[in-house]
């Protein structure tokens, strides 16, 4: 089983600055590592190699600074990490990004199940996922709450639509997106921690690096960065709050003001 | 040339979501900058008429309706295929799709195979001066709030339930129903079988109107059945932070924030949540949050219309007592 793993290297959305004149984040203001979510897609793939054997490889598509992030996902024991990384890759949106994940995957060749989390911190679309599928032509499930089943040709999932749950069997290739908490089999997935050693020895792996050209014979050059973003981002701003008015109250008062608003509302 | 506005109206084998005449509300305002028709498409395998009528009500003036075998209802593939067709059929100018989880698997299918841009879980889209559809969503788990602006056509995004006002439907409306057409390969369309349900929902909390929810001050499960008894007493329902659902004392259908679900209720009591930023992205435009914590500086107070300085576990069993003693006296 070849299992490719779509990793995100993230900024901790509770310490990142963001510049909301230029519009983009302050790069400088946190380190990258791995998208909470993709932790989990990280970790099914290293459960599902155990079971069936194979290989998984990791990939991002980041600034040079995203190598931290796929030094951990060495570190918690995928066989192999690229990055894809060139100022031809930036500024792109969901769709310019899925196209160059696409890109790299059918580079690599010979997958059979491509992973990853169901959205990112900071850019919160869920959507490049479902977008690489389209991109390979493969079929996917999005919101992946328990991977049931796995074998050489398919794959078994719980996918949740919003109104219930549902059980679909995917033929490999394939991908699928990772909710939390995600169950594999029956087991509940926690993320491993990677050993000291293991991080240690991460620390001088490889990590092969690809630029726009390396992708030049699976893909249009112009499809990548801001040159294939079909999306301009017009303006940010910081989120205001809501003016709510605010009352502090303690103790036994506390009681009667809930009671208040509840009745106000009439439901008392 | 790209004009009306298309409304994706979802249904899945379980009726229409009515999320869907929220987007009709709104695709009827756009139209009126936008120019051309609103349009709608459903797939469904029985009361193809009845889903065609009710989205002309509420403001459709052309209905296409794809027929698919029941089997095939909840294969989102046959979706997007047909979702797909209509696009080049009615060459629309703005393409909207509830962001439901099947809303944001499928959408961006569509978009890519369109090769289109598709902005994901939009809380506003508004006309600009130069009559360029302008897209508003949250990023950065909900820190911030961009515009943005699509490049090519259709314009492609999926849109937050219960942020646009449901429409009164008119039922005098009168429209055109197409009945279309797909050619369907097998069961399993291109690779995907859908095996059936798996599990029902405990709870739809995006649609519940009260929430109490608990955070992390709970001592033990048992302790759940004091808030239980208050979201009864309240018509409402039970829902909780993170921490409850990873120990295992609460279900994931009942987590609010950013990977759990969304909530716009009318009242929302907070019991024991500090208010990180990503429960926040979840519950951030209740219309009132009440908040009931021992500490008076956790950061939910800032996002709260009243804030209740005191141990839950006082405050709650005090405030049933109370209730109930209103309830006898009626
Ligand atoms: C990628 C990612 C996604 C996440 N998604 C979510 C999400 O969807 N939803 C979510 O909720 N969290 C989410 N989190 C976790 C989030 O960061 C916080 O850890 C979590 O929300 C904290 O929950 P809490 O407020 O219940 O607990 P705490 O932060 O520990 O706060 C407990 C609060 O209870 C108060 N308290 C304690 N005892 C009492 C008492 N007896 N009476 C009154 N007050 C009391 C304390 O003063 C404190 O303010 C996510 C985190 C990450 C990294």
């Amino acid at each position: 089983m070849n299992i490719v793993v779509l990793i995100k290297p993230t900024p901790d959305v509770t310490k990142v600055r963001f510049d909301v004149e230029r519009g983009v984040v302050d790069r400088s203001s946190a380190e990258l590592e791995i998208n909470q979510f993709d932790l989990y897609a990280v970790e099914v793939a290293l459960l599902i190699k155990e079971v069936l054997g194979g290989s998984v490889t990791a990939v991002s598509m980041a600034p040079p600074q995203g190598e931290r992030a796929l030094r951990d996902a060495v570190a918690r024991g995928v066989d192999k990490a690229i990055l894809l990384t060139d100022g031809r890759f930036a500024g792109a949106d969901t769709l310019a990004t899925s196209y160059t994940l696409a890109a790299a995957v059918r580079k690599l060749g010979g997958y059979d199940l491509i992973l990853c989390g169901e959205k990112s911190v900071d850019g919160d679309t869920a959507h490049v996922g479902p977008e690489v599928a389209e991109h390979l032509n493969v079929p996917h499930a999005a919101f992946v709450t328990r991977v049931v089943e796995v074998s050489s040709n398919k794959v078994v999932v719980e996918s949740d639509y919003g109104d219930a749950y549902y059980l679909l069997e995917l033929q490999l290739p394939a991908l699928i997106s990772l909710s939390r908490p995600v169950v594999f089999r029956d087991r509940v997935v926690e993320p491993r921690t990677p050993r000291l050693g293991d991080v240690l020895k991460a620390r001088r792996a490889r990590v092969e690096v690809w630029d726009a050209y390396y992708l030049a014979d699976v893909a249009d050059l112009e499809g990548f960065g801001l040159a294939g973003s079909a999306t301009r981002v017009v303006r940010v701003f910081n989120v205001f709050e809501k003016d709510r008015n605010s009352i502090t109250v303690s103790g036994e008062e506390g009681v009667d003001r809930i009671l208040e608003v509840l009745r106000s509302r009439r439901l008392v | 040339m790209w004009s009306g506005v298309l409304v994706y109206a979802e249904n899945y084998g379980r009726g229409l979501k009515s999320s869907v005449f929220e987007l009709l509300g709104k695709a009827s305002e756009l139209r009126t900058r936008l120019g051309g028709l609103v349009y709608s498409i459903t797939l469904a395998s029985e009361e193809v008429d009845v889903h065609a009528e009710e989205l002309i009500y509420y403001g459709s003036d052309k209905v296409l309706v794809y027929r698919v075998p029941k089997e095939l209802l909840p294969n989102q593939l046959v979706h997007r295929d047909a979702l797909v067709d209509s696009v080049k059929a009615l060459k629309p100018k703005l393409v909207l799709i509830s962001a439901t989880p099947w809303g944001r698997s499928l959408g961006p299918r569509v978009a890519a195979h369109l090769k289109t841009g598709i902005t994901a879980d939009c809380l506003d889209i508004y006309v600009d001066e130069n009559g360029d559809v302008v897209q508003v969503r949250p990023a950065f788990t909900g820190n911030v709030i961009a515009h943005i602006k699509t490049l090519r056509t259709p314009v492609i995004a999926t849109v937050r339930p219960k942020v646009f006002p449901m429409p009164e439907p008119d039922h005098g409306r009168k429209g055109d129903v197409l009945c279309m057409k797909l050619n369907i390969p097998g069961n399993d369309v291109a690779g995907v079988r859908v095996l059936g349900v798996a599990r029902e929902k405990l709870v739809k909390l995006s649609e519940a109107e009260v929430i109490i929810s608990v955070g992390k001050g709970l001592r033990s499960r048992e302790d759940l059945r004091l808030f239980e008894e208050l979201a009864k007493a309240l018509g409402g329902q039970v829902a909780c932070s993170r921490p409850l659902v990873d120990v295992g004392w609460m279900e994931r259908d009942r987590q609010v924030g950013f990977s759990g679900n969304v909530v716009r209720p009318r009242i929302y009591i907070a019991c024991g949540i500090s208010g990180a930023p990503q429960h926040l992205a979840g519950m951030r435009d209740s219309e009132y949050v009440i908040a009931v914590n021992t500490d008076s500086s956790a950061p939910i107070g800032r996002y709260s219309d009243l804030l209740v300085v005191g141990d839950f576990y006082e405050v709650i069993p005090k405030l049933v007592e109370r209730i109930k003693e209103l309830k006898s006296k009626l």
